[in-house]
């Protein structure tokens, strides 16, 4: 294995974990805030045993995306430290600014908030909670800012060699980024939702304690998910359209569309394999003209597809990566410039079809539980729990999608954009040992395979304990608990 | 300007060994000072609130010496390679230990989850002093800011006497602020420890500022040789304070004696990574000033307030069953 494909392996393993943890958190910290503060408003105990149940377990998962996230933000120095000297008078200002205004207020008002239940009087307390949410929403701009500018490089000029930073205000305002955070944040909430609403459906069902805390929390779940899928799809629409114009290449990856069509239809399901130089062969049941309308809103337009785009790419961008011994065995080899295709096609349809299913699961909750029902039967929570896992695949599905469908290049070139700044991925990665990485790769994936099976333990365990569990309990001498 | 970011970055390593240092100290003694489970919990719940937030000034540190150095961060990163990956999960380990310990009521999880905050805290705070040495004693680096040579260049006697400096600091630091944040006989034990401990725990620090600043290391010597005369003489908040004391002169006269280079080539002088050669551009300085600015000073005040808020002192009374 070369350094390369480790380091790729490694980044992949170690965001797509990141981000299981993340969106949980964002939505769910938001969603605690929201209970606390019907709690505080309304005096109603009901609320307050939500904010605690949901709050424990926000804790739980809180600490994993904590951790997780710093190797994050050491990565790019270990393993990519080409990149990192590339790039880093634009990158690395979003990641300061993300420390500054966002992680610093997390940690702080979030430890505020877990020992300050007793110590604090109840709106102040309440101000944390708002606080640490609103930053968990704050360091996801900042680091998609970061992304963004990777997919859609503005802001810039080219000075010695490398990009360097004209206007912040243009890295924070692509419209990239615009469209990429109500998305993310939209997704966080969908996995939130489906959270609270299996959780809830699994306690009523079994006819815990509490009947009206997880009515509550079905409710709240329910809604929350028929919203979050509405957003979801006007802005990935949004997404859609952007990548259409920034990065063509991606999106007929994401079809697997090997000729221009006009008007082009939109693939629903493939049989046989997508990878060329197959693809020609592909039997896949269509939606005529719907892609066209997806890129461009015209059900009339051409969409170019993959074998007129890469001359194009060629012409641009060069057909071969330059002679140098730092590109290890590429040097000198010719430039690939199609994404795999059968990650980015199923990727793309798997991000869409897990969402769908997510959707349909939340609208037909709605439904069953209309006027306070409760079906009886044991498929009613099975179905709610199974549910929980269906945005998160649609989550990850999403980022493999649009991260793999960039390749070659980490930094996608910006068609209307500043000239020579580009950087593909076999040119980011540092001058260390297969040694080094495999060790990382081993050691890390390890650990993460251990935490996964214990946040889930305690999760689980959590779950099950209910109402009862999460309660604060008196000492002898009266004083209330003081620990997490 | 690229000075100006010097300082701050030596400001934020600063305040992330000030700071984490006592958490990380902690940690360590956990099984020396906390004899029973709930001693042990009364001094996790010292650090509780707290720890989070210290780990941040590390975070920031990080991602300011991207910004404002680029070059610095990526060759530093990538050198010391297999000692950040440790430091990492090191981190990992405890960050989480830190949350789960009391969510299990039994005392084997316990148990385990104590060993990995002791654990943890023990490789992270030796990884922090090894890379704080290896960036002021420098690395086999080329002219491109790359490591030559073998993944372990970063592991030198100089750079483990470093790592020894910071886990030594640490252990006294943690004594210290256990004494001062903890009430009965487990602040008797800490005040104790610490006096016991400092004159060998301390001496790698000692060293180290020997190595690098030859007889400067003996204004750090001075200023803990007050700390700890205050703590022998009960005080433990001025002790405390001095401890911070002592470790502003260390980053001072580590960070000064490094300027203008951020992290030397031991090959060859042209090749070392300076001020000048690895600062980004005066635009993203600008700006990242403008937020560091406006930023630092409302995390002090809202850190200090959580220091404020939580400015009891902690004792066995206060624990409750099943944590």
């Amino acid at each position: 294995m070369e350094v390369l494909e480790l380091a790729r392996w490694q980044f992949g393993i170690t965001t797509v974990y990141h981000f299981l943890m993340v969106p949980l958190t964002i939505g769910l910290s938001l969603l605690v805030a929201g209970m606390q503060t019907a709690w505080v408003r309304t005096g109603n105990e009901r609320y307050y045993k939500m904010t605690k149940f949901w709050g424990k377990l926000l804790l739980i998962n809180f600490a994993m995306g904590v951790v997780t996230g710093i190797v994050q933000e050491f990565q790019f120095g270990m393993a990519w430290s080409a990149y990192s000297r590339f790039v880093g008078d634009v990158f690395g200002a979003p990641l300061a600014m993300e420390g500054i205004v966002a992680f610093f207020v997390e940690s702080t008002f979030l430890g505020l908030w877990i020992f300050g239940w007793d110590k604090l009087p109840k709106k102040v307390h309440l101000a944390c909670a708002w606080a640490f949410s609103l930053a968990t929403m704050a360091s996801a701009y900042f680091i998609l800012a970061a992304n963004s500018w990777m997919q859609h490089p503005v802001g810039i000029e080219m000075h010695e060699g490398r990009p360097r930073l004209t206007s912040i205000w243009a890295v924070l305002t692509n419209n990239t980024v615009l469209a990429a955070f109500p998305h993310t944040i939209a997704g966080a909430f969908a996995v939130s939702a489906a959270f609270l609403v299996g959780i809830a459906a699994w306690h009523l069902y079994r006819k815990s304690e509490e009947e009206r805390v997880w009515r509550s929390s079905l409710k709240l779940g329910t809604w929350v998910g028929v919203v979050a899928f509405a957003a979801l799809s006007i802005s990935g629409d949004l997404q859609g359209k952007l990548m259409f114009e920034q990065q063509p290449m991606k999106m007929a990856a994401a079809e697997a569309l090997c000729h221009t069509e006009q008007p082009a239809s939109f693939s629903v399901f493939a049989v046989g394999d997508v990878t060329r130089p197959d693809c020609e062969n592909v039997k896949s049941i269509t939606v005529p003209a719907l892609l066209s309308f997806l890129a461009h809103n015209d059900f009339s337009s051409e969409v170019k597809g993959i074998q007129d785009l890469v001359p194009m790419y060629q012409e641009k961008y060069g057909e071969f990566y330059p002679v140098d011994e730092r590109l290890g065995e590429l040097s000198g080899k010719p430039i690939d410039y199609v994404p795999a295709l059968p990650v980015t096609y199923w990727g793309f349809r798997l991000m869409i079809g897990f969402g769908a299913i997510s959707a349909g699961l939340g609208v037909f909750m709605l439904w069953l539980t209309r006027k306070n029902r409760t079906p009886t039967g044991w498929w009613f929570p099975v179905l709610g729990l199974a549910g929980i896992a269906t945005p998160f695949l649609a989550n990850s599905a999403g980022w493999i999608f649009t991260e793999m469908g960039r390749q070659p290049f980490v930094v996608v070139p910006n068609p209307s954009g500043v000239d020579g700044v580009w950087m593909f991925t076999a040119q980011a990665v540092s001058q260390a040992t297969v040694g080094e990485i495999l060790t990382s790769l081993i050691a890390l994936t390890t650990v993460y395979t251990v935490l996964a099976v214990v946040e889930f333990y305690l999760i689980r365990k959590y779950v099950r304990g209910g109402i009862p569990g999460v309660l604060p309990q008196k000492t002898d001498d009266g004083a209330l608990a003081f620990a997490y | 300007m690229e000075t100006l970011w010097f300082v701050l970055i030596a400001v934020l390593w600063l305040g992330y060994l000030f700071l984490e240092g006592f958490d990380f100290g902690v940690g360590m003694l956990l099984p020396v000072l906390g004899r029973d489970n709930t001693e042990r919990r009364v001094m996790i719940n010292t650090i509780g609130p707290v720890w989070d937030g210290n780990e941040v000034w590390l975070i920031v540190a990080i991602g300011a010496t991207f910004a404002a150095f680029p070059g610095w961060y990526a060759a530093l990163l990538s050198a010391a390679y297999l000692p950040l990956t440790l430091f990492l999960i090191a981190l990992i380990g405890r960050g989480v230990a830190f949350d789960y310990r009391g969510k299990v009521d039994n005392p084997r999880w316990r148990k385990a989850w104590d060993f990995t905050i002791v654990a943890g805290s023990w490789i992270a705070t030796l990884c922090v002093g090894l890379l704080i040495s290896t960036t002021v004693l420098g690395l086999p680096i080329d002219a491109n800011g790359d490591r030559v040579g073998s993944p372990f260049a970063a592991i030198r006697l100089d750079t483990v006497i470093g790592a020894l400096a910071f886990a030594g600091y640490a252990l006294v630091h943690g004594a210290v602020f256990t004494a001062l944040k903890t009430e009965g006989e487990i602040r008797e034990r800490a005040r104790r420890v610490a006096l016991t401990l400092a004159p060998v725990a301390l001496l790698p620090l000692v060293a180290l500022l020997a190595i690098v600043a030859g007889l400067w290391a003996a204004v750090v010597v001075a200023i803990l040789g007050l700390a700890m005369w205050r703590l022998a003489a009960d005080r433990d908040g001025q002790s405390f304070a001095l401890m911070g004391l002592a470790i502003a002169a260390t980053v001072t006269i580590l960070f000064g004696s490094l300027y203008p280079n951020v992290l030397p080539s031991t090959l060859n002088d042209a090749w070392s990574l300076t001020v000048a050669n690895t600062a980004s551009s005066p635009y993203t300085l600008q700006v990242i000033t403008w937020v560091a600015g406006f930023g630092t000073p409302a995390v002090l005040v809202y850190q200090g307030w959580t220091y404020w808020v939580f400015r009891k002192r902690i004792g066995v009374k206060h624990i409750p069953a099943a944590h």
